[in-house]
């Protein structure tokens, strides 16, 4: 499964790659931010917590219009990113008044 | 190439400043890691192209990157820092005890022989070793096991590890400060340790002279003489003059003993800089004035530096890591400062220039002299 992604800046930075990638992935949260992380070994922890596993919390994950953030990482994604009709967007939440 | 390199990590990205031994012409480049917060960049002794970082953030965490090239380009290295053992648990502000969590990595001391060799102070406070160049670290786990460690307590920055001094000829001794905990030494390469902190008084903790509680703010030693340490604690400035077992105040006629840095002279051991801040609820210098104070005498006489400075309507604060020497033959004294101002004097302190005026606030400034 390819799936499209599209990478807040912070992360670009690190990984020296456009906004938008493209990604063969198992198509849940899980599958597709362990796909990153292989081809990005410079994004390890930075979405996920290195020592629980879990989401960071300033990390938000959209697709489709949705908020998927509080989804099982394991639960499959829509069909229109899976079809890659529709990116799945990894977003620094917006904080700080 | 001679001249010298200025890593400076501020709340906003890394900056490189770069000039010839003469100092008066710079260059500056950055923002490296624009938008992350950069607490520390620090360059191998041992080879000064390679030089890390420690980015971090409240969205993304922390990462480490590393350059090989003297900072033109980055590459990720490890940013595993997961505790070698259960992490235990700690004092919190209101008394409860709090489970060990990494938070960042505050310090990196690259060892001044092996270009492999890196230590990384973290917070909650323990200390990280890398023997490959920073692609994995793993914990010093005797410091934060050695029996005081449910006795440590935050600063108002975190329980960090902020400091770390490398013996110059005896890998097996290394001195660290913790905030708020106090100083604790290793005799055998970091397997064991124990609290160095006879002679300090804190009044802001139940016993002013306890074994452990004090916010020491940093520590500086001149590697000619290496048993002498220098320390800026929350108040007073302290000496000790045996490695750390026993210490003595050599605050003498600063205008206030509060503050956070401290360096010695590249080639003068008993040549010492602070700069004073007001109070702990007042993060600026007294009276506006932004003064580096020098003590030729290794303390208790101070001169106030303040050609260059600004001597009014100046309220920065100068941080714990934001305060370095070069070791030309004149030796250079750098500082940087919440305002964004980076200055420096190439005359030991006699008089100084900005650098440069409007970074965003910094956190560290070291040098490389090349």
């Amino acid at each position: 499964m390819t799936v499209r992604v599209v990478l807040p800046s912070h992360l670009r930075q690190l990984a020296h790659c456009d906004r938008e990638l493209v990604v063969d992935a198992e198509a849940t949260q899980r599958g597709v931010i362990d796909a990153i992380e292989q081809r990005y070994p410079a994004l390890r922890g930075t979405i996920r917590d290195p020592a629980t596993g879990r989401r960071r919390p300033f990390v938000r994950l959209f697709a489709c219009g949705q908020d998927l953030s509080h989804e099982s990482p394991d639960a499959a994604l829509p069909s229109a990113v899976v079809d890659g009709s529709e990116p799945l967007r990894i977003v620094g939440a917006m904080a700080g008044g | 190439m001679g001249g010298v390199r200025v890593l400076v990590g501020t709340r906003k990205g890394a900056f490189i400043l770069t000039s010839d031994e003469q100092r008066r012409d710079w260059r500056v480049d950055g923002p490296h890691f624009a938008g992350w917060e950069v607490y520390h960049v620090a360059g191998s002794p041992a080879d000064p192209d390679r030089i890390w970082a420690a980015p971090s953030g409240g969205w993304f965490g922390q990462v480490i990157q590393r350059s090989d090239d003297g900072g033109r380009t980055w590459e990720a290295v490890g940013n595993d820092f997961s505790y070698a053992s259960p992490a235990g648990e700690h004092q919190w502000y209101d008394g409860t005890l709090r489970p060990w969590e990494f938070a960042r990595v505050w310090h990196l001391e690259p060892s001044p022989t092996d270009p492999d060799l890196v230590y990384a102070g973290i917070q909650d406070a323990a200390l990280f070793r890398s023997v490959d160049g920073g692609v994995s670290w793993h914990e010093l786990a005797g410091l934060r096991e050695h029996g005081s460690g449910p006795q440590w307590q935050p600063g108002a920055g975190g329980m960090c590890l902020h400091t770390i001094v490398l013996h110059p000829t005896n890998p097996d001794r290394m001195t660290v400060a913790i905030s708020a905990a106090g100083v604790f030494r290793t005799d055998d390469g970091g397997t064991s340790w124990r609290p160095i902190n006879q002679g300090l008084l804190s009044d802001g903790i139940p016993s002013p002279a306890a074994d452990v509680g004090h916010c020491v703010h940093n520590l500086a030693m001149h590697p000619a003489r290496p048993d002498t340490v220098y320390m800026q604690k929350h108040w007073d400035v302290m000496r000790s003059d045996d490695g750390g077992e026993h210490w003595r105040e050599i605050s003498g006629n600063l205008p206030s003993d509060f503050g956070f840095p401290i360096a010695v002279h590249a080639h003068e051991p008993d040549t010492v800089y602070v700069v004073p801040i007001t109070s702990d609820s007042h993060h600026f210098p007294p009276e506006g004035k932004l003064r580096v104070y020098r003590s030729r005498s290794g303390g208790d006489k101070w001169e106030a530096l303040t050609e260059g400075l600004p001597q009014q309507n100046c309220y920065v604060d100068v941080l714990r890591d934001a305060m370095a020497v070069d070791t030309l033959d004149d030796c250079g004294v750098y500082f940087g400062t919440t305002g964004g101002q980076v200055y420096g004097s190439a005359d030991s302190g006699d008089t100084w220039q900005p650098i440069v005026r409007d970074l965003p606030p910094v956190l560290s400034v070291e040098v490389q002299t090349l």
